[in-house]
């Protein structure tokens, strides 16, 4: 590159030792393409759980029992898409309220509770379960695909799917109160 | 009775050797117990953990996190070498469950090539630039040698200098 600068102000033309043109092209090609994939790795690590109002990523849950469960099936319900795992203190507050409002919601047919266990193993998982009567469908998150999807950060997080499978609540955290959960979903519903 | 009696003291120095060595035996049987193949120690689990990561303590070996979560993926990976699973069917395990990032070593499929072919290319890249800047500065050198010695004595003022420098008598 000196030696060319040089050259062209000697009046000479840089065409010897300038090396083969294909060669920086491709280099300069290979920059950019790796720029752009951490760009969008950058990117998605830095957007945060999916947001209100965006449409929910479709996901498929596969449950202990080895009931499926694909949220395109759903439409028209709204879907109580709860994360938690069995190591974690925080989801142990809200997993009774949790239950409860299962059981308010069962009977109406419109609303869906679906637990995913993030990074657990079966055993744990499934004595948290019972240690909690939990009676909604619960399965693992398989290749942690549900929780990339919904870029979670840790669990308990709660993402309230609308009848169109729109977003409409993200708790993060865990519920207080069975009151709190209810307050999320009730405007969803018809009367 | 008495033929009974007569026969343990006739015999009383054996039964008494076979009790000592029964006693001796059983701190081996316990041994023999603890160092039980199928139990696997702590070692063989963190062979295994320390080639993982859990999700959740991110940068933290498997071996070394102290989450409950890391302990009970540890416990998991001792139950199954229990059950005489390998050490690769183990670690396929926990990647079918929790995905590839729970390997220290990512699989040489797909975009994770990237981890392994970007640093070598770009050391060879870097390499090659730094061949051709040196190949230049050893070119443009000559350019940049000092001015003849003839040159500097036609300045008049240094000439003069040099005159009036020779001609004091310090």
């Amino acid at each position: 590159m000196i030696e060319d600068t040089h050259k062209i102000l000697d009046g000479e033309t840089p065409t010897e030792n300038s090396g083969p043109k294909w060669g920086r092209l491709l280099i300069w090609g290979g920059l950019l393409i790796l720029m752009g994939i951490l760009a969008v790795g950058l990117k998605r690590t830095q957007e945060g759980p999916v947001q209100p109002g965006q449409a929910a990523p479709e996901f498929v849950l596969t449950s202990f029992d080895g009931e499926i469960f694909n949220s395109a099936n759903y439409a028209g319900k709204v879907i109580v898409l709860n994360f938690w795992a069995s190591w974690c203190k925080p989801c142990e507050q809200e997993a009774a309220d949790l239950e409860l409002a299962w059981l308010e919601y069962k009977d109406r047919g419109d609303v869906i509770f679906l637990g995913v266990d993030y990074v657990d193993t079966e055993p744990e998982a499934l004595g948290y379960l019972t240690k909690f009567n939990i009676s909604y469908p619960n399965g693992p998150d398989l290749g942690t695909r549900i929780s990339q999807a919904f870029r979670i950060r840790g669990v308990p997080e709660t993402y309230i799917i609308d009848q169109e499978g729109i977003l409409s609540h993200v708790q993060i955290g865990p519920f207080t109160s069975l009151a709190q959960i209810k307050s999320v979903i009730d405007p969803l519903l018809q009367p | 009775m008495k033929k009974h009696s007569s026969f343990i003291l006739y015999h009383s120095p054996f039964i008494l050797l076979v009790l000592v060595l029964a006693i001796l035996a059983l701190p081996m049987t316990a041994l023999a117990q603890d160092a039980n193949p199928d139990t696997p120690t702590d070692d063989d689990i963190n062979a295994i953990a320390s080639e993982m990561f859990c999700p959740v303590c991110e940068n933290v070996p498997l071996d070394v996190c102290g989450t409950q979560a890391c302990a009970q993926w540890r416990a998991l990976i001792g139950e199954k070498l229990s059950q005489g699973w390998t050490e690769n069917e183990i670690k396929q395990y926990f990647v079918d469950q929790y995905g590839d990032r729970v390997l220290a070593e990512p699989p040489r499929t797909g975009f994770n090539w990237l981890v392994y072919l970007v640093p070598p290319v770009a050391f060879i890249i870097g390499a090659y630039v730094l061949f051709r800047g040196i190949q230049s500065w050893r070119q443009i050198e000559p350019e940049t040698a000092p001015l003849p010695a003839e040159t500097a004595i036609t300045d008049d003022y240094v000439a003069r200098l040099e005159d009036e420098l020779r001609g004091s008598d310090w």
